[in-house]
């Protein structure tokens, strides 16, 4: 051992602390206070972790600002809100007008961003102000023309007049000034629907609904001051209305919307009115030559017993096997006549095919278990008092129809304006089927379609969501369609009939479809589907449907799911065009044999924020989706420059 | 060999202190990004499985949460529809909840299973959607058994549906 470098060369066995080899009874405590050492460590760090771990403060950015439970605090008890409130409308004897609110505060904290977004880009509505029932649609020396129950004044119903816009293609419109106001005794209470006539001469007769200054409804008679005005901007009442009063044993509020005239084997007009006796909704014809006076025929053109009264009767003959409208007075073997009627009870326009027999005037329908208001509506959404015209122009038969908001009065009254038109519709008599009429966006909508985006057999497997990338998704002209490949490992679920309680209920063939107006977080969305269910007989029954019920976070607006049947034939693949356009959606089945249209009210799925998405709730289905969808540009509707003509 | 014991023994504190702060930090995490972080923490924490679930698995944790809460809802709403069998309200609110069990809840399940991050948010808005629109047939009425088990339902699966966004 070297002993010259060390300070202390240890003796062998003598210094334990250096050695390495402790004594033993040191070992122990360095052992025990090591183990002790390291446990009491381990304890106070995961102290330290249950501690560090509790409760974080919340981060500043919640993605909900708006509490989803929020209600708005009613100050009045709900019984005496609901005992005093009558829908408006009802008072006067017209159908109701709004949307009963659950209390009279706006239903959700609503932005002006979120306002402004669900005015339309390319459906007909005015600036602002409220708006219902198409009148009197016409074609004249180039123009379209629409007037509509229109309140100048108010974004609720009230003080109707007689609004007016024009355009050249059913889609550009053009506001003009009122075409009339309540300034006479005979429709000091309202100036109400009615409908245009184009007599062959030239003339132009409008008849329209006047509530009298004591409400009682007369059919009143008025034409333009001016033929040579394209525009048609200025009317005149007939000095001797009213030409028509309820008759004997009819209410006197149960008497209005005068249909467009046809002529009969005689010669002579002949209109319809519609009323109801007790539960029985009818429908009046009357005679005239001059439009002036008239002559009531004995009975009605139809009654059925159970569908209350009838408002907004329409009635015109199809081509069975046509491609074309034609003129209110044909009838021949190679028309069957439309009867339709809106359903004051029910706020839901029926109508039903039959035939005219003009010799004893009245119509029979095709198939009485579907006789008007007891079978087919033209649309199976927010829907009403639709009207249609001859448009000698393109030869078509084009359809009108009101679309009402769905959300409260109070946020009508704070955003001001209310409801919109739908697009313009051609009608047509399904080929096909035989038993119900095509409906179809007119084709000048196509001029408003920018770029298009395609997509080709898309899979969307059984139970999931494809996000489609087509940039804004606000406003669209969709055309889906899509290939069903059933899935042999599947076991047969009990399928839900019908649309059932929406896009949720999951069956083995279905719902199927698209998701609009959705955010990225499907926290709002509004599928548009087909489902199918397996009937007893083992054939397969299909459903189109519109499933508004997560359509907006705000609670008060009205959340439906609409549908229906829809035909099916033989080869066909399921198929729909859905036109999307800020708070309106209107969506066609099977090329318009079942069409639904929906007022939706987002309040995340809004401008940007807007996605599109495929969807497959089926657990026995896969299906391919292959789609053309076009971005559409604004209609721009603005007032007429007449300034620049006068 | 003492040192050896020693250095043993302050490797697994630290180990355990280190795997603890990672599935502390997970749950905590995923919770901060949810509406309602008291919540999504005290339904993940009552759950044992949570200290070793993924994303995937508090996924589960919650959607399973909103299964016990809907099936609580449901009961007590078949309670007083005994009371009330043509109560309006009530039948709409049992249609709801059935939809919520038989329809979002196993098709959350089988699309986070199949990490189907879109498919299974839309099972759980749904349950939101249903829950609120229950608790909407009894606006205006100052309380009812309800009011409760509507919220609870509605929040927790609002935080289901805030994780299974966080899917990667």
């Amino acid at each position: 051992m070297d002993t010259s470098t060390s300070a202390y060369a240890p003796l062998p066995g003598e210094d334990p602390l250096f050695s390495g080899h402790p004594p033993a009874s040191l070992r122990r405590s360095w052992k025990g206070f090591a183990v002790i050492f390291a446990s009491v460590l381990f304890l106070l760090s995961l102290v330290g972790l249950i501690i560090h771990q509790g409760p974080q403060q919340p981060p500043d950015v919640m993605p909900d600002k708006q509490d989803e439970h929020h209600h708005p605090q009613s100050t009045t008890p709900a019984s005496e809100t609901t005992s005093s409130w009558e829908p408006r409308g009802k008072a006067l004897g017209v159908s109701a007008k709004s949307n009963p609110p659950v209390s009279d505060e706006l239903s959700y904290n609503w932005t002006n961003a979120m306002f402004s977004w669900q005015r339309t880009a390319f459906h007909f509505q005015p600036e602002r102000n409220w708006m219902n029932d198409p009148n009197g649609p016409l074609f004249y020396k180039g123009w379209y023309h629409l007037f509509y129950q229109y309140n100048p004044d108010s974004a609720i119903w009230g003080n109707i007049t007689w609004g007016h816009a024009v355009s050249t293609d059913l889609i550009h419109w053009l506001y003009l000034p009122l075409a009339m106001v309540a300034d006479q005794w005979y429709d000091a209470n309202g100036v109400w629907s009615g409908s245009a006539t184009l007599l062959p001469d030239g003339q132009i007769v409008m008849l329209y609904t006047g509530d009298t200054v004591d409400a009682v409804q007369v059919v009143c008679l008025a034409h333009p001051a001016n033929l040579s005005d394209p525009l048609l901007i200025d009317w005149v009442k007939y000095s001797g209305n009213p030409v028509l009063t309820p008759p004997p044993g009819i209410l006197t509020t149960d008497f209005r919307d005068p249909t467009t005239a046809w002529t009969g084997p005689d010669g002579k007009w002949r209109i319809t009115i519609g009323s109801k006796v007790n539960t029985t909704g009818i429908s009046f014809v009357y005679h005239t030559e001059d439009f002036k006076t008239y002559n009531m025929s004995k009975g009605v053109l139809h009654a059925v017993p159970g569908t209350g009264m009838w408002e907004c009767i329409d009635f015109y003959p199809v081509v069975i096997n046509g491609s074309k409208g034609v003129e209110t007075s044909v009838n021949n073997p190679s028309v069957k006549h439309v009867l339709k009627a809106s359903l004051d009870d029910t706020k839901v326009d029926h109508y039903a095919l039959g035939t005219y027999f003009e010799e004893n005037e009245t119509w029979v329908p095709d198939n009485p278990a579907l006789d008007v208001g007891i079978g087919l509506k033209y649309d199976y959404g927010r829907y009403y008092a639709s009207k249609t015209f001859y448009d000698q122009n393109k030869e078509r038969r084009i359809l009108w129809g009101w679309i009402n908001e769905t959300d409260t009065e109070s946020d009508d009254l704070a955003k001001g304006w209310a409801s919109v038109q739908t697009i313009p519709r051609t009608v047509l008599f399904d080929n096909k089927t035989g038993t119900n009429l095509i409906q179809w966006p007119v084709e000048e909508i196509e001029e408003l379609r920018l770029n298009n985006t395609d997509f080709s057999d898309v899979l969307v497997e059984a139970g999931t969501v494809v996000e489609l990338d087509i940039g804004t998704a606000t406003q669209l002209d969709i055309l889906v369609e899509f290939e069903v490949e059933p899935l042999e490992s599947s076991e047969t679920v009990n399928s839900s009939v019908g649309c059932g309680g929406g896009a949720v209920d999951r069956g083995t063939f279905g719902p199927f479809g698209i998701l609009v107006i959705a955010d990225e977080t499907l926290t709002e969305l509004t599928p548009i589907y087909f489902n199918l269910a397996n009937s007893t007989e083992g054939d397969v029954t299909t459903y189109f449907c519109a499933d508004e019920r997560r359509s907006s976070k705000a609670p008060d607006v009205f959340k439906q799911v609409y549908g229906s049947e829809v035909p099916v034939l033989d080869g066909e693949k399921h198929f729909a065009r859905v036109l999307v356009d800020h708070s309106i959606v209107e969506s066609f089945a099977q090329g318009g044999r079942t069409v639904i249209t929906s007022r939706v009210y987002p309040t995340e799925a809004i401008y940007g924020a807007a996605r599109l998405f495929l969807f497959n709730n089926a657990t026995g289905l896969n299906v391919k989706a292959t789609l053309k969808i076009w971005q559409l540009n604004s209609a721009f509707i603005h007032p007429f420059p007449l300034d620049q003509i006068q | 060999m003492k040192n050896l014991m020693c250095l043993a023994a302050v490797l697994i504190f630290f180990i355990q202190t280190a795997i603890l702060r990672t599935e502390a930090n997970i749950i905590a995490q995923t919770c901060q990004k949810t509406p309602n972080p008291p919540v999504c923490l005290s339904s993940l924490k009552s759950d044992p499985r949570s200290t070793q679930a993924d994303i995937y698995g508090l996924a589960i944790i919650m959607v399973d949460v909103v299964k016990a809460k809907s099936t609580t809802t449901l009961n007590q709403i078949n309670q007083l529809l005994k009371q009330s069998p043509r109560d309006k309200g009530l039948i709409d609110c049992a249609d709801r909840y059935n939809a919520v069990l038989k329809g979002d809840v196993p098709e959350a399940y089988e699309a986070i299973n199949v990490r189907r991050r879109m498919f299974a948010l839309d099972g759980m808005n749904d349950a939101v959607n249903e829950a609120n629109g229950c608790e909407r047939n009894f606006a205006g009425r100052s309380s009812h058994p309800l009011t409760k088990l509507n919220k609870d339902v509605a929040d927790v699966a609002s935080v289901a549906a805030a994780v299974i966004n966080q899917f990667g």
